[in-house]
């Protein structure tokens, strides 16, 4: 195998492996602090999607004028939609913000989501505190349930496509870069977008909790709530915060997900199984578990996807990432970076 | 009574006395009437009611007393029903060799993934039971195309050998039979208004159920069952006192894959038709979900869980738009389109919104189950007095 086929492979991985890191992220992140396991949080990163669906929609909402010098086809006089952010902001500056809508949706999503997390915290996941893991997951995954049903009956079945602007459509290619022959490795523009997008993300939540007096007291009560509580914090509030935290980088990657797949509303359900294959790899409890883990998975999906591999060991891209787990659960008890005690009872 | 405490004993007779009467206490709406869609005394959903009440008190043998959660026993039931229609199609039509064979196949199936599963607990014990489970449904519907049918699905045909059977006579495929009685076979009484399908089928699959149920609560009852419920609550200290548990789980794991893939030969010897669907981890969590919403760890939680399951879903998701109408219409009209447009989306398509706040009404409200919501209520009304000492 060439090395720049291998290149192509690990780059190829790295978008996949970039969401599964951000939803995985989300999960340890919930289940470290609030020691849930939240079945629902799949459908968060679908309710992050169809945040930039709606902001699409939302920006698209046109008013109609006829125009009697032009005729369509019938011979009656066309009619021309023009979205009012266009009447509004003038053609360019409106014509602009249709097309960066899904980035835009960054803006929309993050409210939103912050909002749907607290509100899941406060009205559902706080009651479940001291429930067993089971009741939690069919809670959970009954809210996941209901949600997702919600959005298909607002949106329909089907896929909606929610394309990256213009100017990141296309690809870059790397190989020249690199000292390759042209067109070897090339990647398009929205993938390297994503991945750094997560980079962003996962390094902000990560000095949040390291440098930020509030990620300080959320890290001691991950590490011992009692004790913390013992001291006059009031953690539980602390805890809702990260809870609308984790909701909202779940939705980010959502947001940002959509130029790569069109979002459709079972898309967090294909995602919540690997996603938990992610975190218990990665080792439950452990952020940086997660994170490892999902570029892990993913660029080994995107290997076994190559034609070669799949002559060699038929059926391979269905299976890996679950064989990966078995593999790596087997030869390490806790995962790759788990703590020990954390939920072996 | 047959070994049973009395207690217990009742409680496999009230099971034995639903089953036996399910033709006729699931239709108890006439023919014909408005309500005659609520009836659910048909052969396909009551072979369905059994058949899962089977899956989940195996489900239950393994969740309810060792507290393993298992996500990947619909491999299990794939591969019971696979080694099923392969014995339909191979050896001969009669069910007895295919059910038998089933249960057989997804007995070591069960025992391979469970002697390494078992080796983690808690949630990591969970995951990799998903991950089998789900690595054997990639496989089956890719590459293992020519044992599983890939994503058409295996199914009897007219061309299969059928060593045992006489070389084939008519023109069509024969159907699965039972020493010749065909399990599609019914014998419809009408009584009044009403009408009763007595289906051969579903009386084998009840019949089956019923053997099942009571080697269940054997179990439960048994050293063996003890055994089980120790591991449950203190797995550690049983390993202080010198017993290593993990035969003892991986027993229990094989029985109750061996449930499931008795649920899957029933399956395919009602209808002949296997697809790799069946391992999906979705069908792994409709069983949590029945033994979970039935009561984790009681005898019958799980068999009503199934069937409370299986009759919604086959309920809400028959019913449309015309029959709200007809429903509301003695309201005034503007009414009549608001109730349907209120009720439209939580029936038909959108049964599955119903499911998903059935859930999570079951589990908010009644922690354990109905089992432990009709238990909590019984104790309030008649064991108030007890209960204040």
């Amino acid at each position: 195998m060439e090395l720049s086929a291998i290149l192509l492979q690990v780059l190829n991985g790295l978008d996949k492996g970039s969401a599964y890191a951000l939803i995985a992220l989300g999960l340890t992140l919930i289940f470290g602090t609030l020691g849930v396991v939240n079945f629902a949080h799949g459908a968060l990163f679908m309710i992050g999607a169809f945040c930039a669906v709606s902001l699409q929609k939302i920006l698209t909402i046109s008013f109609t004028t006829i125009d009697e010098s032009k005729t369509d086809f019938l011979g009656n006089p066309a009619q021309i939609h023009t979205p009012y952010v266009e009447k509004w902001f003038g053609e360019a500056v409106g014509a602009t913000m249709i097309d960066w809508a899904v980035p835009l949706a960054i803006l929309l999503a993050i409210p939103v989501m912050l909002l749907v997390g607290f509100a899941m915290e406060r009205g559902l996941i706080k009651h479940f505190y001291k429930r067993p893991h089971a009741d939690q997951i069919l809670v959970t995954f009954g809210l996941a349930i209901v949600l997702q049903e919600i959005i298909k009956a607002y949106f329909g079945a089907n896929q909606i496509p929610a394309p990256a602007p213009d100017a990141l459509i296309g690809s870059f290619d790397f190989g020249v870069l690199l000292g390759f022959d042209p067109g070897t490795i090339i990647y398009p523009y929205w993938r390297i977008v994503y991945f750094l997008f997560a980079m962003v993300v996962v390094g902000a939540v990560f000095a949040f909790l390291k440098f930020t007096t509030f990620g300080m007291v959320v890290r001691a009560g991950m590490a011992d709530r009692e004790t913390v509580g013992l001291l006059g914090i009031n953690i539980d509030k602390r805890f809702t915060i990260m809870f609308g935290i984790a909701a909202a980088v779940a939705g980010l990657a959502g947001v940002m997900y959509t130029p790569i797949n069109s979002p459709n509303y079972h898309m967090g359900m294909d995602f919540l199984v690997i996603s938990f294959v992610v975190v218990v790899v990665g080792g439950m409890g452990s952020l940086a578990g997660a994170v490892l883990a999902g570029f892990i998975l993913g660029i080994l999906e995107s290997f076994a996807s190559m034609r070669e591999v799949i002559q060699l060991i038929p059926g391979i891209n269905q299976v890996v990432i679950y064989l990966a787990a078995i593999v790596i659960l087997l030869a390490r008890p806790r995962g790759l970076l788990g703590r020990k005690g954390v939920m072996e009872s | 009574m047959l070994g049973l405490n009395g207690k217990d004993f009742l409680a496999w007779l009230f099971v034995l006395f639903l089953v036996a009467a399910a033709p006729i206490l699931l239709n108890p709406f006439p023919e014909g009437s408005a309500f005659a869609q609520f009836n659910a005394g048909y052969p396909d959903l009551m072979q369905r009611f059994v058949i899962f009440g089977i899956f989940a008190i195996g489900f239950n043998i393994l969740f309810g007393l060792t507290g393993y959660l298992s996500f990947g026993h619909a491999a299990f039931l794939g591969a019971g029903s696979y080694a099923g229609v392969w014995m339909l199609k191979l050896l001969t039509i009669n069910v007895i060799p295919a059910i038998i064979m089933s249960t057989l196949v997804a007995g070591l199936f069960s025992l391979a993934i469970g002697y390494i599963s078992l080796r983690r607990s808690g949630i990591y014990f969970s995951i990799l039971t998903l991950a089998f489970a789900q690595m054997s449904f990639a496989l089956a519907a890719s590459v293992l195309t020519p044992i599983t049918g890939g994503e058409t699905g295996l199914q009897t045909q007219l061309g299969d050998p059928r060593i045992l059977d006489a070389a084939a006579t008519g023109g069509n495929i024969p159907a699965p039979s039972l020493f010749g009685l065909e399990m599609g076979h019914s014998w419809k009484v009408s009584v009044g208004d009403w009408l009763w399908t007595f289906n051969a089928g579903y009386y084998l699959c009840a019949f089956i159920m019923l053997i099942a149920f009571y080697i269940a609560i054997r179990i439960f009852r048994s050293p063996f069952g003890m055994m089980l419920k120790a591991v449950k609550s203190n797995n550690q200290r049983l390993g202080y006192t010198g017993i290593n548990p993990r035969p003892y789980t991986l027993a229990a794991f094989v029985i109750s894959g061996m449930y499931a893939g008795l649920a899957g030969g029933l399956m395919v010897s009602m209808d002949p038709l296997a697809g790799a669907e069946r391992m999906q981890w979705t069908a792994s969590g409709e069983v949590v979900l029945m033994t979970i919403l039935g009561g984790i760890g009681t005898l019958i939680g799980p068999v009503l869980g199934a069937g409370l399951i299986k009759y919604s879903e086959n309920i809400f998701s028959k019913i449309n738009d015309n029959l709200l109408h007809t429903w509301f219409s003695f309201m005034p009209d503007g009414v009549e389109n608001f109730m349907v447009t209120i009720v439209h989306p939580f029936v038909g398509k959108g049964w599955h919104l119903t499911l998903g706040l059935m859930f999570m009404l079951v589990v908010i409200f009644l922690p354990g189950g109905l089992v432990g919501g009709l238990s909590g209520l019984y104790k309030r009304l008649f064991r108030r007095g007890s209960h204040a000492q």
